[in-house]
């Protein structure tokens, strides 16, 4: 067959030998991608017999299952193990209030299907790792990597190029994001761009340094916009180029990506020629364990200190926006990052409750005050658990 | 030779929120050099204990990484753009509590 606009790329469809139909309904459906020479009968014929599996249903993959849904990608198949909580809908637009709860591929499947009833779409409710992640991409043309973390993203880039599978890759971090096609057997694959991945706590998680809820609307619509073009067969795909937008200032420049020749998977010589444990890969889990006895109290024993007036100073260690959300009477407040800086503002001879939203930062400053001989415990849970146990005035988020 | 230097969202905290510092410098070493001289906290982000610049973190002169031209060694001429390109990881939304 021919397409329409023509590619230079390999045919992801190549397994395709005779390309299904459009029924009548389906004619009318996509009209307007039919009229357009770029796409025409031809190309959303091969839309219907793509397989697209989408990693991640939350940011990312709430506009790029919407819109490929939308577009008549034949099956589209989900992965995800988690479930709605609140704090998605400022940005995961797949989800209503009344999906609070519900496992994230369930709502998301009912949504997709809502907006087109004519594809086949697929939950897989599984969290992926190196023993399903080659099997699950086998029943798929091309990957989207929609996901937020270093190991499944090394991961899905490693299976990506081992099954031969276009990776199409976006990420997000407060406003800025990064979108490519990551493809081996065309180009640079992700591990060429970042050998290894950044020691763990080095970069915050958004879940710490928050995102404009906007920013992976903009993004996951870009990865989906290279994912229709890859699977029709027309345009410029991001093979070789990394995309920066930066939603704050609006601005979109362009990297030129090289492939690496000593690249361990995707080189000519691999060194790497099966998956691997990428929680190790990514130093997850080797984190020296912080704490031990005593290092910790609950929040019932902090507000019994309260009451009893007992001279301890309670020091919170979360950034200054999240302190304006909610916090504590009579509290000092210095962010994590600057801790190291102004120790010397503490008096060595005070007693400190340290806490943070949930426990893990205030963890890392009970250890640091330690080290310098501070008398330092943990607030268990934070000020979550302040709220939720102690007093549910104090705003949780 | 004055150059500017991008600053990726993660690393803005360390250079009192700028996108963009100008630096002096006729290679990549020595604009980076200039801008851990006005802004100190970024050097642990940005060099290994061996004083290179750490393998995760990515440095393009223009369009091209200078991975692939001389490194740290790589020239670079007035008005040119050197920008730091860190990993960042986030999209789908289910990260840990902090």
């Amino acid at each position: 067959m021919t397409v329409a606009a023509g590619s230079a790329n390999a045919d992801l469809l190549g397994r395709a030998t005779e390309l299904p139909h459009l029924t009548a309904a389906e004619l009318r459906r996509y009209s307007r991608h039919l009229i357009m020479p770029e796409v025409g009968t031809a190309g959303q014929r091969r839309l219907k017999a793509s397989r697209v599996l989408m990693i991640g249903t939350g940011g990312l993959g709430s506009p790029i299952g919407l819109y490929l849904a939308a577009a008549g990608v034949g099956k589209l198949g989900l992965v995800d193990f988690d479930s709605v909580d609140e704090s998605n809908l400022h940005r995961q637009v797949l989800f209503s209030e009344t999906d609070v709860g519900r496992p994230k591929t369930v709502a998301a499947a009912e949504r997709l299907h809502g907006i087109n009833p004519f594809i086949d779409i697929v939950s897989h409710e599984v969290r992926l790792d190196s023993s399903n992640a080659l099997e699950l991409f086998a029943g798929y043309d091309l990957v989207v990597d929609g996901t937020d973390n270093f190991p499944t993203r090394y991961l899905v880039n490693d299976a990506c190029v081992l099954s031969g599978k276009p990776n199409v890759y976006g990420s997000i971090f407060r406003f800025e994001g990064q979108v490519s096609v990551f493809w081996g057997a065309e180009g640079p694959c992700y591990r060429c761009l970042f050998p290894e991945p950044p020691p763990p706590g080095l970069v915050p998680s958004c879940a710490e340094g928050g995102v404009l809820g906007v920013l992976p609307g903009i993004v996951g619509a870009l990865q989906a916009n290279e994912v229709i073009k890859l699977l029709v067969g027309t345009g410029e795909p991001l093979i070789g180029r990394l995309l920066l937008f930066d939603a704050l200032r609006m601005r979109f420049r362009e990297l030129k990506l090289q492939k690496d020749p000593h690249c361990p998977v995707c080189s000519a010589e691999p060194t790497q020629t099966e998956l691997i444990d990428y929680q190790q890969f990514c130093g997850v889990g080797e984190e020296p364990e912080l704490g031990g006895e005593g290092w910790e109290i609950e929040v019932e024993e902090l507000a019994e200190m309260r009451a009893e007036g007992r001279d301890v100073t309670l020091l919170d260690v979360r950034t200054p926006e999240e302190y304006e959300i909610a916090h504590l009477d009579d509290t000092r407040l210095i962010p994590l990052h600057e801790l190291a800086d102004r120790l010397g503002e503490l008096d060595t001879t005070e007693r400190f409750v340290v806490l943070c939203h949930y426990g893990p930062r205030s963890l890392r400053a009970t250890q640091m005050l330690r080290d310098m001989g501070y008398e330092a415990v943990n607030l268990a849970g934070g000020l979550d658990a302040w709220s939720e146990r102690i007093d549910p005035t104090v705003p949780r988020y | 030779m004055s150059v500017t230097v991008q600053i990726p969202t993660p690393l803005r905290r360390f250079t009192g929120d700028s996108g963009e510092v100008v630096v002096e410098g006729d290679t990549v070493d020595a604009a980076l050099a200039d801008l851990m001289r006005r802004h100190p906290k970024l050097q642990p982000h940005l060099l290994g204990d061996d004083g290179k610049v750490r393998s995760f973190v990515n440095v393009f002169v223009n369009d091209d990484n200078i991975r692939y031209a001389e490194g740290g060694a790589t020239r670079v001429a007035s008005g040119d753009t050197v920008s730091i390109i860190p990993s960042i990881a986030g999209g789908a939304g289910g990260e840990d509590r902090s």
